[in-house]
């Protein structure tokens, strides 16, 4: 007969793992000294905040402010839309080759996951600040950076969504005598589409975020505004800033989701 | 609906690709063989599921491959066809040489063959005619058979004809994710034959079939075989099916050919012991 008693809910940790939650405590507590955790600071921290507060509110709403902000805020979704909308655009081949056993060798895909890695590493606002150099302040350098953190982005989620897509379409499009590109662009870019829709949509919702702080070093969008309004002490504007980049970016987040459901729930 | 397959079939007659050996179930002359597999062999890492298989398939005849689930059945003919390499052993197709040959060459075989999944595989989010232009894609590649939108007129004809040839014309513009289990099965089955294949392989054509439309498309095969000298392989769990309709009949039973006969030699009951 099989043995049916029912295991133990919680077993006792070995030693070894006893050992391991202790590590992994110490390390917490290096790391909140690393951050210059002190509790002085959280506790002093509540008047000096309400006092911020207090001079931010109420939120600057003068007609001419708000029309100024709403323009700017225009100008970061426009950033944000057309480097999301190139950066996808240019993910999808660059996949193609990055994904493992689709067109390329192993050594492409490596050199190229290596190369969308580097690209992720880099941070939006260091790009910002690459493409300030190259070509100038305004909002094109803050597109730009928005396409390289789109790429590095989706160029590794695209690759991962079509090495995870279902095998037998491609397998019977081989069949066929087809090539390796056809059995692609008919097989597995069709199946992996209700995941590069959704990664794509974060990866808009990832842009218009980042967008929003890009002017903090002249790369275009409503960042510029919020570093004003701190510098002069301008709080009620920058809380408007704040306001409006909060309103903007939930809305998108709502926007996409519904979309998500629009083109990729509906055929279940 | 089904019903209509046999009126359509003769109005859109399948003598587009017309082998030039036609022979009937008596073979003329000298019988040209199609299918080759000499000793072959599958293991999958260190689970061995079949060894030492050769059979000799002669140009239109019908064969029967049958056995218990789980036998290897697909997987012979994913292995036939190269789809997955086989562990030992040789397959000739059409007269050349199926196994160590240059991709391309592979890929010029296999355009001359068909192949009707167990599981369908129809790319589910595209259109039930893009899926069946899909089957000339060894033939003709290139974006223009991506989808049906953009392909020349006379492959979207010969993909409607291969949907009349299976009674689902209606359904050409239908999402293939949105078919019934049947419909999938028959469009999987249009895919195949669009290309005018001189083999086909159908992996339990019928599974998901009503036994009316397991009829019509097991007919449709068989004219395919008699009438265009097309040599036709196909797996099936249906006993009635694989001795009226195989001329041959292969049984594979504890990871060996455990039979090899043709149809008329055999009952019923002889193929019931392969499962037990
Ligand atoms: N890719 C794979 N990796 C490992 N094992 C596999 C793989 N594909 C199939 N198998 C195993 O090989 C054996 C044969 O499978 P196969 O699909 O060929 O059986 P079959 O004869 O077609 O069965 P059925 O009648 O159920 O269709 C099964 O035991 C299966 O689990
Ligand atoms: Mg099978």
């Amino acid at each position: 007969m099989t043995d049916t008693t029912l295991p133990n809910r919680i077993e006792r940790p070995s030693a070894v793992s006893f050992l391991a939650y202790a590590g992994a405590l110490v390390l917490i507590l290096w790391c909140l000294g690393g951050a210059g955790f002190s509790i002085d600071k959280v506790v002093s921290s509540p008047p000096r905040f309400a006092d911020f507060a207090a001079r931010a509110f109420p939120p600057n709403l003068e007609p001419g402010v708000l029309a100024r902000l709403g323009w700017k805020m225009l100008e970061t979704m426009q950033i944000a839309v057309a480097g999301a909308v190139i950066g996808v655009i240019l993910s999808l081949p660059i996949a193609v080759f990055a994904a493992r056993g689709l067109i390329a060798g192993p050594w492409v895909n490596q050199s190229l996951r290596v190369v969308l890695g580097f690209i992720r590493a880099v941070p939006d606002i260091a790009w910002a600040l690459v493409f300030v150099v190259a070509v100038g302040l305004g909002p094109f350098a803050g597109m730009l950076a928005i396409v390289m953190d789109t790429l590095g982005f989706c160029g590794r989620f695209f690759a991962d969504d079509m090495e995870a897509a279902d095998k037998g379409p491609a397998e019977s499009l081989a069949a066929t005598g087809a090539g390796r590109l056809d059995v692609v662009a008919c097989a597995t870019i069709p199946g992996a589409m209700p995941s590069f829709v959704s990664t794509s949509l974060y990866a808009l919702e990832k842009a218009v975020r980042s967008s929003t702080i890009l002017g903090l070093v002249g790369a275009g969008g409503i960042g510029i505004e919020l570093k004003v309004g701190f510098d002069l002490f301008d709080y009620p504007t920058a809380m408007t800033v704040i306001l409006m980049i909060a309103v903007v970016v939930i809305g998108i987040e709502q926007l996409s989701g519904w979309a998500r459901t629009k083109i990729i729930g509906e055929q279940r | 609906m089904i019903s209509s397959v046999s009126d359509l079939r003769e109005k859109a007659p399948v003598a587009r690709h017309v082998r030039p050996e036609p022979t009937g179930t008596e073979f003329a002359s000298v019988p040209v063989v199609d299918i080759e597999a000499q000793s072959v062999s599958k293991s999958f890492g260190d689970t061995p599921i079949f060894s030492d298989v050769s059979f000799r398939l002669v140009r239109g005849s019908s064969t029967a491959l049958v056995g218990a689930n789980g036998v290897g059945k697909s997987t012979l003919l994913r292995c036939v066809m190269g789809l997955i390499p086989a562990t030992a052993g040789g397959v000739r197709l059409l007269g050349e040489p199926a196994t160590g040959v240059r991709k391309s060459d592979l890929r010029a075989l296999r355009a001359r063959i068909g192949l009707v999944s167990q599981k369908h595989n129809l790319v589910p989010r595209l259109s039930v005619l893009s899926n069946v232009l899909h089957g000339m894609l060894g033939r003709t590649g290139g974006p223009r058979h991506w989808a049906h939108g953009f392909a020349p007129e006379a492959s979207r004809r010969a993909a409607m004809e291969a949907l009349d040839k299976v009674g689902l014309v209606h359904l050409a513009l239908r999402r293939a994710d949105r078919l019934s289990g049947g419909q999938s099965q028959r469009v999987a089955i249009a895919r195949a034959i669009v290309g005018a294949p001189e083999i086909l392989f159908a992996d339990e054509p019928t599974a998901s079939l009503d036994p009316q439309a397991g009829k019509d498309v097991m007919d449709l095969f068989m004219s395919l075989a008699r009438e265009n000298g097309v040599t036709v392989v196909f797996t099936s769990h249906n006993i009635d099916h694989a001795l009226s309709y195989g001329d041959r009949v292969l049984g594979l039973a504890e990871g060996r050919k455990m039979l090899d006969a043709t149809a008329v030699s055999l009952t019923a009951s002889d193929l019931r012991g392969l499962y037990d």
